[in-house]
């Protein structure tokens, strides 16, 4: 047998049918969705008379619409919204998928909660409406972000048309240095093969450095892997995957349990398997980033200065003409100079227990500077709870943070959570681009514990010059 | 679906690279549960001042290129998230046929599903194609599937590339799920080898 890849070995698994033109059928093993990109593709079903295929392996759940105020279940203001999630209690409902409504302490957002509830499990195909499905990738699992036409034709057949795409291999030798995080490892690759560097492509990410992190750091950086234009991110399975997996919900037990996890051994990347690309980093190299402009590839360590637009070459000049101009930012700026009017922490990036467990750290001993709007949303309402538990709320509370119930707030602004226009934000979520987090609004992109620095001196910081160099007062 | 063979139409130039779907559909235009309407609110954020008026030397506002079927862009295009109101609005609008030097995958691929055609073409072929754009109204380019081919209002042909299978079901409008449902067979006898290979899935 020729030599393959991981994305080759779960590709091949779920093969059905492969025309003479390369276009494929691929079984999909995992369909997640949400309250936005599927009431089109309920309505497509119901006006064809055509039946949920599967729905066993159908998982609905609101997040993008939901308010994440403490007393949300009071109802929605806004009506678009009601009504969008109202179709989604009625989908799930008439075509029996597995729901976890908003009263429920399982809600939260959908790439949170199916690693969570052990819906995720390596080897799989897993899609959903929402480009950020990548995030499962973190567990070896096939998972990309489709439109609502395939949606409907998951819905429908619980198949996929594709074409198969190359493979990228992104290996981060090495281990990282103290104070940098997921968040900068991803943000450097972004930074440096561009927002279209994976397109074509499905990545595997590996090296030291990506053993070393935890699961929810490695669904950080999958997370993001559409955000270099990739379909896909993956990290081959290994212990910590399985121990983060044992006894979840949905996750195989007893003797199914000890076949899977012989399977799941065999999901690497054989050594003479060919890569199409190959990037390398060394982590010892990767510093805290953070964002300037309205892309996700405008990313700077956070001791650099803004950059003028002549300094690139092509159309990116006048991109950065455009992204400076929005973010109301002049050339020669330092970083470290950026004031923010609001800290957002939370999103399918950086809204698990140990993003939170990160934002307390920095926090022991400091408070949210007079001023500044700063705003934790745990990603699930088991996040939340998990943080209460462990006496993470009530210390970020008392540090001057809200703390709120779980959805997709602020990350793109579908909800009441939305930056006023000109307002600037110190954000763990995923996008910059204009308007994301609600028309006008400024976004920096970085990791929770840059947001949390961010937070304290109410400018965008170096998190290790706050809590290495100084001892909290 | 709507089929595509042939378009003769007004293209309208967006030279802006990275173009994303937040810009092409802001996400309050999520909301919907319907396809169609979204046309008003395309590109709604460079479109409109924040009082809603026309911003008038926004390309698509100008008198020349409100009936653009044809949209020439930078590199990159549809980039971000999945959402297929952006298609949606784009095809609401009246534009069937983006060109750019690239893409984003899955705003290219449902593109395909709406009867919509993306052609990625080298930049040099771009920029020339852009530079007929800007020539206004009266600079007609033709887009032929069939032919594979982009005629640039002085008469030049470009040539372009399609995967055949979306080219056979563009060119008949062709429904995905119809398709696949000619395939059941197939799906059937892979559901129960994959029930005893993988029975915890």
């Amino acid at each position: 047998m020729s030599p393959k890849t991981l994305y080759d070995k779960i590709w091949d698994a779920h093969l059905v049918h492969e025309d003479a033109d390369g276009s494929s059928l691929i079984y999909i093993d995992r369909h997640l969705v949400h309250e936005v990109t599927s009431p089109q593709a309920f309505e497509g079903l119901r006006l064809a008379n055509r039946k949920v295929r599967a729905p066993e392996k159908t998982i609905a759940v609101p997040d993008h619409n939901v308010p994440t105020d403490v007393d949300r279940e009071k109802g929605i203001e806004n009506e678009q919204s009601r009504i969008q999630l109202e179709a989604l209690d009625r989908n799930a409902k008439d075509f029996g998928v597995h729901y976890y409504p908003v009263s429920d302490i399982r809600q939260g957002i959908v790439h949170i909660i199916g690693p969570e509830q052990g819906w995720t499990l390596p080897g799989m195909t897993i899609v959903c409406g929402d480009s950020h499905t990548a995030t499962h990738g973190a567990f070896g699992s096939l998972a990309h972000g489709i439109g609502t036409s395939e949606v409907e034709h998951v819905l429908a057949t619980q198949t996929l048309i594709q074409s198969k795409s190359k493979n990228m291999k992104v290996e981060i030798t090495g281990s990282l240095p103290p104070g940098v995080t997921a968040k900068d490892i991803t943000m450097a690759i972004i930074g440096r093969t561009g927002t279209a560097g994976g397109t074509g492509y499905v990545i595997e990410y590996c090296g030291q450095a990506i053993r070393e992190l935890s699961m929810e750091g490695r669904m950080t950086v999958c997370n993001m892997a559409i955000e270099g234009g990739a379909r896909a991110g993956l990290i081959a399975p290994d212990e910590t995957t399985f121990d983060y997996v044992k006894g979840r919900s949905h996750a195989p037990k007893g003797a199914q349990w000890e076949a899977a996890l012989t399977w799941w051994k065999t999901l690497h990347s054989d050594d003479d398997a060919h890569w199409d690309k190959v990037v390398t980093f060394d982590a010892s190299e990767i510093t805290p980033l953070v964002t300037w402009g309205t892309s996700p590839e405008d990313v700077l360590p956070i001791d650099a200065e803004v950059p003028a637009p002549e300094s690139f070459q092509g159309g990116k000049v006048s991109a950065a003409t455009r992204a400076l101009e929005y973010m109301g930012l002049e050339p020669g700026t330092k970083l470290k100079d950026i004031e923010i009017d609001t800290v957002f922490i939370g999103s399918c990036t950086n809204g698990r227990i140990e993003d939170l467990r990160e934002v307390a750290k920095v926090m022991e001993g400091r408070r949210v500077k007079e001023g500044i709007r700063a705003m934790i949303v745990p990603g699930s309402g088991l996040v939340r709870a998990q943080a209460e538990e462990e006496g993470i709320a009530q210390k970020l509370q008392e540090a001057g943070f809200e703390w709120r119930m779980a959805g997709c707030s602020m990350c793109l602004g579908m909800n009441p959570d939305q930056l006023a226009p000109g307002e600037r934000c110190a954000s763990t979520s995923n996008r910059n681009f204009e308007g994301r987090q609600g028309r006008g609004g400024r976004t920096h992109l970085m990791s929770p514990a840059m947001a949390a620095a961010a937070a304290v001196t109410g400018r965008l910081t170096d998190v290790r010059e706050l809590t290495q160099d100084s001892v909290p007062a | 679906m709507d089929k595509f063979d042939q378009l003769t139409g007004i293209a309208a130039p967006l030279p802006i690279v990275n173009v994303d779907t937040d810009m092409i559909i802001p996400k309050q235009f999520l909301k919907t549960i319907k396809r169609t309407g979204l046309g008003v609110n395309l590109f709604d954020e460079m479109r409109y001042d924040d009082n809603g008026n026309e911003v008038p030397d926004f390309v698509l506002n100008t008198p020349q290129y409100r009936d653009a079927e044809i949209l020439v862009a930078g590199d990159n295009f549809g980039c971000g998230s999945s959402r297929e109101h952006a298609p949606w609005a784009i095809k609401d609008f009246g534009i069937r046929c983006v060109i750019a030097p690239s893409f984003a995958d899955i705003f290219f691929n449902n593109c395909f599903k709406n009867g919509i055609l993306p052609i990625a073409l080298p930049q040099e072929q771009v920029d020339l194609l852009m530079k007929d754009a800007e020539k206004g109204q009266n600079a007609r380019m033709t887009v032929d599937l069939e032919a594979q081919t982009v005629t640039t209002s002085d008469g030049e042909v470009i040539r372009f590339d399609v995967d055949p299978f979306r080219k056979h079901c563009l060119l008949n409008g062709l429904d995905d799920i119809a398709l696949t449902f000619e395939k059941a067979a197939a799906i059937d006898s892979f559901e129960s080898k994959a029930a005893q290979e993988r029975p915890w899935v």
